[in-house]
């Protein structure tokens, strides 16, 4: 039971990281229908800014692991990321709009495989591991023999608030009416007057700063990071998404929460561990040979 | 494409390997070892990407998972030869390791290419690229073959004229699948899968013959690997590699083998002529991708696929 | 009249739910010429999909040439004998006219992988035969000229010709034609109704036509079938039809008080 409980408590604080990084996978896949291989470069970007922006704001507010100080890191890193994620946009993708969509996928690789290996230059952040600041300071609890800590609570927290503003986003607001909109029929939103490039524009910046946050919260839960600490849980949030039917906003926050907690039991069962960078694939196979348009995806009957 | 004259070709092409093997690999004519492997690298890159090529290109299924088979492939066909003789003293077992090899690739791509038959478009790539890992993880765990720490020792049997026959061979053989009437089948798939059922296509058998075929060269490749490096290790073919041999496919013109092999060649040299900017090498590398994409997404040449009646 | 080439019996199918063809009862008998009409979003092209294979039916059975096919896939069914067309035209648009063709001729042809390989002395001969049966085929359609071209190259009017002429290069008993005068002007569609014609008689085959288009129907077919909202309303002759009450206030109604059908 306790074990049960302990690795729910991780399964949770995974797949909520999993959940937000899926999210931007699943908004662009909506209005652009590819896959943003960038996406999970994003996510160690917004990590290292979080590295270099601690020590300037630690001396701005005369001390470190303040409140104020992590949401002030997290803002700046994420209003960095976003643009980053719409310049990228504006110059990798835009030019291919009308080209087929496997010409912008080897795009979106090649600006992923850029990121990286500038990102593992000697003059940029170096291939090695860097030690990742306390951003908060850490509490540990024990109920029983549960052990978690304060970031084990503040990561499902600080994802659940970011789900509440992004539904609040896309359901309440004139944009996310225009989001679903393009998503729905590009060539009819544009029709009526949305501006698709500024959509497409915001949709990027909006994934890519939820993408540094969860980067962030991925970095205080890991040893360290280094420029390719995002490929992992980018391809665990892609399966995420695609689990959920990808283009589905809560579909991605179901597929993320179900593949951290199945990956964290099945990886916590001592003969699987060694298993456990396949599991996710297994439980994605697994799903779709069942599901072929994800757990909350509709499936299209082609049109004959 | 005029056939028989194709056999002929195929012919010609493995002599020529044969020979242009004979000498690079004789002593005193020999070519330095770096270019003989250099070249060995081209010949197996050709191999993989034409593979690729009849299911990414001619079939139209997004494969991400080619590095999977190649694994399977190299790994099998290196235990058999290490099972045959573990000093590395019986070169007439290579033909069996690698015909070993590329049978249970092959195997492999029987189990990749049945979800194919539900999937489509991101989900197949996804799911294809999810086969690639657990094949990877699957050999990192395994014991027999070195797990993490890798495969020495493998017996160095793969020459020059191994690898360019082989090549020969696989153009071949995919480019007379594809030019008959059988092989529209392929093609109808690529363009209209419904409209191809109509016709009376069976389009799922199409398909998955695709996929064995395209793993059974793939997993050749990988046995002609092992036996070129000597040393495999499983994080040689992690998804990065099958992406890399996807770059070929679409720089090549998807669907066009000519263009495909061509791009093969050009983008293992390309690296290796970079490695005078050994840091900026693999950043200049992704920003060719990227402006390739740019400049030219039908592919680096533009030559027509043949068109039209008689073949 | 001997047993019917394709029987339809309470074919009925649902999507969620929604009945989109309900009961449908029918018969085509060789060698016909039967229209299928109805309004817009009627379920013409939906028993279509049923007839082909591509949708299993809820509940009811088809039979072709005797054999019960609810089950079997669309290329078994063209194997049996049963060739479509398609309403959006679905050419394989990466090849020549000649290889559409040829594609098509696939089915027929007794060798597989291997020979393909081996290239041998059959294949060859196979080969040529399927090379002449597709020359054969163009000209008698005036196709051969364009036989090198790309399909999606040729004008409107031809590729709905070579959709057909595909579609008969699998030797069908029964041919579909969806809506094949869709897009077509006056003299196009006067070639078209020969064409149809010609079709039938030269091949022997029975033809069953969606269409819009009035004029051709009830110019060409000798039976109509008329659905609504996925029920046969009516069945009989063309004149039969048009003086069918029902008939009238479902469709010809709207049909007759424009030129232009304001569904078509």
């Amino acid at each position: 039971m306790d074990w049960l409980l302990q690795q729910l408590i991780n399964g949770l604080g995974l797949g909520s990281i999993y959940a937000l990084i899926a999210l931007g996978y699943t908004m662009v896949y909506g209005v652009l229908r590819f896959i943003n291989f960038a996406h999970s470069d994003i996510l160690m970007l917004g990590a290292f800014a979080a590295l270099y922006l601690e020590p300037h704001v630690s001396r701005m507010l005369g001390g470190p692991q303040s409140i104020l100080g992590a949401i002030l890191i997290a803002a700046v890193a994420a209003g960095l990321c976003a643009l980053l994620g719409i310049l990228i946009e504006f110059l990798a993708y835009r030019p291919l709009r009308q080209r087929p969509r496997l010409a912008v996928l080897i795009t979106a690789i090649g600006v992923s495989l850029l990121i990286e290996f500038t990102a593992q230059h000697e003059k940029v952040f170096s291939a090695k591991t860097q030690f990742f600041p306390r951003l908060l300071p850490e509490h540990s609890f024990q109920l029983g023999q549960v052990y978690f800590s304060s970031t084990d609570l503040l990561v499902p927290a600080v994802t659940a608030a970011m789900l509440a503003a992004m539904w609040f986003i896309v359901q309440k607001t004139r944009t996310g009416t225009a989001m679903r909109a393009v998503s729905f029929n590009q060539q009819a939103a544009s029709l009526m007057g949305v501006n698709v490039n500024r959509i497409i524009s915001f949709t990027f910046g909006l994934g890519s700063a939820l993408a540094a946050i969860a980067g962030i919260l991925y970095a205080m839960k890991a040893p360290g990071i280094e420029p390719l600490m995002g490929v992992q849980p980018g391809l665990r949030a892609f399966i995420a998404a695609v689990l959920g039917g990808i283009g589905n906003l809560p579909g991605a926050v179901v597929g993320g929460l179900v593949l951290g907690i199945l990956e964290t039991f099945l990886g916590g069962i001592p003969w699987l561990s060694s298993y456990r960078d396949g599991i996710a694939f297994a439980i994605l196979i697994l799903i779709l040979l069942f599901k072929p348009a994800g757990l909350l995806g509709k499936a299209t009957v082609e049109k004959v | 494409m005029s056939l028989p004259g194709a056999k002929r070709w195929l012919l010609l092409g493995i002599a020529l390997a044969a020979v242009a093997s004979h000498f690079a690999h004789s002593p005193e004519l020999g070519l330095n070892r770096y270019y003989l492997g250099v070249a060995v690298d081209v010949g197996i890159a050709i191999i993989l990407a034409v593979s690729l090529n009849l299911i990414n290109g001619h079939t139209g299924q997004f494969s991400l998972g080619h590095a999977g088979f190649m694994a399977v492939g190299g790994y099998t066909a290196a235990k058999i030869s290490l099972l045959i003789s573990p000093a590395g003293e019986a070169a007439w077992g290579f033909p069996l390791a690698l015909l070993g090899g590329g049978l249970l690739a092959a195997l492999a791509g029987l189990l990749v290419g049945i979800p194919s038959l539900r999937l489509r478009g991101d989900y197949l790539a996804i799911v294809t690229l999810g086969f690639g890992e657990i094949i990877r993880v699957a050999v990192q765990n395994m014991e027999s073959v070195g797990a993490a720490s890798g495969l020495k020792g493998i017996p160095k049997y793969t020459t020059l004229g191994w690898t360019f026959g082989l090549a020969a061979i696989t153009i071949y053989v995919i480019t007379a699948l594809v030019n008959s009437t059988y092989g529209r089948g392929f093609i109808a798939v690529h363009d209209d899968e419904v409209a191809a059922e109509s016709m009376g296509i069976p389009t799922t058998r199409y398909k998955v013959t695709a996929f064995v075929t395209g793993a059974f060269f793939a997993g050749i490749a990988g046995g002609l690997y092992a036996h070129h490096k000597q040393f495999l290790s499983p994080t040689g073919f992690d998804f990065l590699k099958s992406i890399d041999i996807v770059v070929m496919v679409i720089l090549g013109g998807m669907g066009r083998t000519a263009g495909v092999a061509a791009a093969a060649v050009i983008l293992t040299l390309l690296p290796e002529s970079l490695r005078a900017f050994s840091e900026y090498r693999m950043i200049i590398y992704s920003l060719l991708i990227i402006l390739l994409m740019m400049l030219r997404p039908q592919g680096l040449f533009t030559f027509q696929r043949k068109q039209g009646g008689a073949s | 009249m001997s047993a019917p080439l394709l029987q339809l019996d309470a074919a009925t199918i649902q999507f969620g739910g929604l009945t989109a063809v309900s009961a449908f009862t029918t018969a085509v008998a060789d060698n016909e010429l039967v229209g299928l009409i109805g309004p817009n979003g009627a379920g013409k092209t939906t028993a279509f999909n049923l007839i082909t294979g591509v949708y299993q039916p809820t509940s009811g059975s088809i039979r072709f040439a005797g054999q019960p096919t609810v089950g079997l896939k669309p290329n078994q069914l063209t194997r049996l004998g049963i060739a479509r067309t398609f309403q959006n035209i679905r050419l394989f648009h990466s090849m020549s006219v000649f290889d559409n063709i040829r594609a098509a001729t696939q089915l027929h042809r007794r060798h597989g992988i291997l020979d393909a390989l081996w290239r041998g002395r059959a294949h060859r001969a196979g080969e040529r035969e399927v090379e002449a049966r597709v020359m054969e085929l163009l000209e008698i359609f005036s196709l051969d000229k364009q036989r090198g071209e790309l399909a999606k190259s040729l004008p409107y009017g031809d590729q709905r010709r070579l959709e057909i002429v595909r579609a008969l290069a699998t030797k069908p008993r029964l041919l579909l034609l969806d809506e094949p005068a869709a897009g077509m002007n006056p003299t196009e569609k006067d070639d078209l109704m020969r064409l149809i014609r010609f079709v039938k008689d030269r091949y022997q085959i029975a033809v069953l036509l969606v269409e819009h288009d009035m004029k051709v129907v009830m110019g060409i077919c000798e039976r109509i079938a008329v659905l609504e909202y996925g029920r046969k309303i009516a069945e009989g002759s063309p004149q039969e039809i048009q003086r069918h009450p029902q008939v009238i206030e479902a469709y010809l109604g709207a049909a007759a008080s424009g030129k232009e059908s304001p569904d078509a």
